[in-house]
């Protein structure tokens, strides 16, 4: 404590702020070199992973391709939308079975027994139900990513401030003024959360079922790709998929710093 | 009062479940749907569906193959790192390239695996295992980064050796991190199970299921779907309990914060 | 004004340590010079911001020096030190919470190579000396802050150091633990016959403790003045403090403090320059 004016300046300034990002770029850089010089060198049979600039010249043709890009349309309306259901159901259903004792208790037992059950479990009932269309997978990602929501909301609900709510009714706040004063600010970084690891969920299980069940997709077409032995079309198409993946996760993650940058720093000044 | 206390909870626990039930069994009792059997004429087919034989042919290889490939997760995860973690040059460089693997959707792996190791276990156990290494290692990575300084300062300061800083603070500190990896893989891994079977497989829960689904044997396909509900509470039971027992003075720490 | 012994146990060099380099280097201190008697208690008291953390992590080893040296038992310290033990402020932070208050004290001993027999001695001895016999079996995060501060002392001295090194080990606890801990302080010294190296800011704290006391400038720090505490030995909380000495030593060490203050506002100094002379 008693330095700390001294060791706060202790850090030099820019070069340690550009040290991480060249030494990730170096990490990435080398993974791709490794990527373009197995293969090449016949390390790894080509047959089995072609090499870097293969794939990317079968990127280039998926890209020219209209198909791709209804496949990519597909796969991030049915994500968009599943994540979008799940979340309001997820919030409702959380706000209610959280903010009402018994039926908390008394659902607490059936949540606990059905969030864990793998959600790919209902891929025969989503096949039989809806064939081949977008509904079946749709079913999936909901089913996932709607736990990831309601458990994140149950835990804001507990957290909410009683003293907060004891105010709200002694100036008979009425329900959608407290929910919409009191309730709702309080719950909404764990929203944020549960929002943001339902994302990552939703994902996985739309690819899932574009795999599986055969719903219009990027994952279709990785099927397709692999049983036609295309090889470098169906790494392109996985490399689709991982961006996909990292601009999920890395867009989720910069909502809820935007939306909570006043969390933490709240959090820390109450405690 | 004790069982009066017993009797209440149990009636709280339960009683929606049975509600769901009993609901579930007279919807499909009076509409006779093909597609929504009732309860009982599930429990009716279970035994044969999967007693006899396919427990041990079908069930248990699922289960070693998904215990195989998570404990090889775990072991590469946490290993690698706890390696990682305390070297910050390294770290930088490669947590660009975990955080690009662990956003694959993991079931993508499923055709790549195929293509490079065939349809065998191998190729599901390191299905499952490369599915479930990316949030141990990046939970673990993370957990050795947030190891406080005073921690490290009191253990170099009495002089400890490597193998005792590791064993006694390293990985104690970040283990709380590491569960929480652990516990995303464990859903992972369990998804991978079930989908490296249902695409590629003669044997296995997953295949089963789906095979079921074929046939158009759709109460033995909802005994299946009912059976892979219950493994995975049971997984998720059993994490618990080792994440209890393991983590008893964390748990303990935050409920007194509380 | 310096003090010299015949046979110092510690003697700390013209240590300098300067943060960064260039135009950006910030010297955290100036230049210490002072050595510590065998079974002597010597308090070290500085205003806040006087590098006294800086200048602990040199002495414990833990950071390396700009210029200067550490001598502990005629050895210069290049790493931690075996022969020394300290006790930090953030008792919370520096016991481990995985493991039990029995755990803890023992685990130091694990690493200097003790056989279980004589580690469960020590270790029961070094928890009953502190009055925590009853709560080996619990977590640190179960007790009182006072008490797990007693934790951290116990694992100190169960270390047998030649030498304790106490950081601000009270600046987090109530006045009433305080004042117990402080003569707990005492009496493991009196008992013990181990040196003791007291860091604080208070300085009621460094009067009553200490049998010298080493007043800090602010940094770059070097040391203004040495006081010799002529209290007597037994010290008692209520009677000592009362004594007109006690109130007189008070007073000087807090003139000091203040003229420390003043001292830095005063002095513009180039950055990395020479080290200025430290006399007063």
């Amino acid at each position: 404590m008693t330095t700390a004016p001294v060791q706060a300046r202790k850090q030099p300034g820019k070069g340690s702020r550009r040290e991480p990002l060249l030494w990730g770029m170096l990490g990435i850089g080398t993974l791709l070199a490794l990527f373009e010089i197995i293969p090449r060198f016949g390390l790894i049979n080509s047959r089995y992973v072609p090499p870097l600039s293969d794939v990317l010249a079968a990127l280039g043709g998926q890209l020219t391709d209209a198909g791709f890009w209804t496949a990519l349309g597909s796969t991030i309306l049915g994500w968009l939308l599943g994540l979008a259901i799940a979340s309001v159901l997820g919030v409702v259903g959380g706000v209610v079975v959280a903010s009402i004792p018994l039926v908390n208790r008394m659902l607490s037992s059936t949540i606990e027994f059905l969030r864990p059950i793998p959600s790919v479990a209902l891929v025969p009932i989503a096949a039989l139900l809806f064939g081949t269309t977008m509904q079946a997978t749709l079913l999936l990602v909901v089913f996932a990513s709607f736990w990831q929501v309601l458990v994140q909301v149950m835990y804001g609900v507990r957290d909410i401030d009683r003293v907060a709510l004891d105010t709200a009714r002694t100036y008979r706040l009425g329900t959608f003024w407290t929910v919409r004063r009191v309730v709702w600010p309080s719950i909404m970084p764990y929203v944020v959360i549960g929002i943001r690891l339902a994302a990552a969920v939703a994902l996985i299980l739309e690819i899932t079922g574009e795999l599986v069940i055969g719903s219009p997709g990027i994952g279709k077409l990785i099927v397709i790709a692999q049983s036609s032995v295309a090889t470098s079309t169906m790494y392109a198409l996985v490399l689709v998929a991982a961006l996909l993946g990292v601009l999920v996760n890395v867009g989720t993650r910069h909502i809820e710093h935007r939306v909570l940058f006043w969390h933490a720093s709240v959090r820390s000044e109450g405690a | 009062m004790k069982t009066g206390k017993l009797s209440a909870w149990l009636f709280v626990t339960l009683a929606v479940p049975a509600v769901i039930l009993a609901l579930w069994t007279l919807l499909a009792e009076l509409t006779e749907s093909l597609y929504w059997p009732s309860p009982l004429a599930i429990a009716r087919v279970f035994p044969k569906a999967w007693l006899d034989g396919r427990m041990t042919e079908d069930v248990l290889p699922s289960l070693v193959r998904l215990a195989l490939g998570y404990l090889c997760a775990l072991a590469i995860g946490i290993a690698v790192g706890l390696v990682v973690g305390s070297v910050r040059r390294l770290r930088l460089a490669v947590e660009p390239v975990f955080e690009f693997f662990r956003a694959i959707p993991p079931p993508v792996l499923v055709p790549i695996m195929m293509l490079i190791a065939g349809i065998g276990d191998g190729m599901k156990i390191s299905v499952i295992a490369f599915g479930c290494v990316w949030p141990i290692l990046i939970n673990t990575v993370e957990g050795v980064r947030g190891i406080d300084g005073v921690q490290i300062d009191t253990a170099r300061s009495y002089s400890l050796r490597r193998r005792q800083r590791l064993l006694n603070v390293t990985i104690p500190s970040a283990a709380p991190k590491i569960f929480v990896g652990a516990r995303q893989s464990l859903a992972i891994g369990l998804i991978m199970m079930v989908i490296s079977e249902m695409f590629a497989a003669s044997n296995g829960l997953g295949y089963n299921i789906v095979q079921f689904q074929r046939l158009f044997q759709l109460k033995e396909m909802w005994s299946g779907i009912i059976l892979l509900g219950i493994i995975g509470v049971a997984a998720n039971a059993i994490f618990k309990l080792v994440e209890k027992r393991c983590l008893r003075w964390y748990l303990g720490m935050q409920s007194q914060e509380r | 004004m310096q003090h010299v012994e015949k046979h110092p146990i510690l003697s700390v060099e013209s240590l300098r340590k300067v943060y960064g380099a260039g135009a950006g280097a910030v010297e955290a201190i100036g230049n210490l010079d002072f050595t510590v008697a065998r079974n002597e208690l010597i308090c070290i008291v500085g205003p806040s911001g006087a590098g006294k953390t800086t200048f602990l992590r040199c002495l414990s080893g833990l950071l390396a020096p700009t210029s200067g040296q550490v001598v502990l038992e005629g050895k210069k310290v290049e790493g931690p030190p075996e022969g020394m033990a300290v006790v930090l402020q953030e008792y919370s932070r520096s016991l481990y919470p995985w493991m039990t208050v029995y755990d803890n004290v023992e685990l130091p001993l694990k690493a200097k190579g003790l056989p279980a027999g004589e580690r469960r001695t020590a270790v029961t001895e070094a928890l009953g000396a502190v009055g925590l016999s009853s709560s080996t079996k619990a977590y640190p995060w179960q007790l009182s802050g006072g008490m797990q501060q007693r934790v951290a002392i116990a694992r100190a001295i169960a270390y047998r150091p030649k030498i304790l090194v106490m950081d601000e080990p009270f600046a987090a606890v109530d006045a009433q633990t305080r004042a117990e801990l402080e003569d707990l302080v005492r009496d493991l010294w009196q008992r013990l016959g181990v040196t003791v190296l007291f860091v604080t800011h208070d300085i009621d704290e460094s009067v009553y403790l200490g049998q010298r006391v080493l007043v800090l400038s602010s940094a770059p720090t070097f040391i203004m003045e040495e006081v010799r505490i002529g209290l007597p030995d037994e010290r008692d909380q209520l009677s000592t403090r009362a004594l007109p000495e006690f109130a007189r030593l008070r007073t000087q060490v807090y003139e000091l403090i203040q003229q420390a203050k003043l001292v830095t506002y005063r002095t513009e100094r180039p950055v990395a320059g020479e080290a200025v002379s430290h006399s007063v």
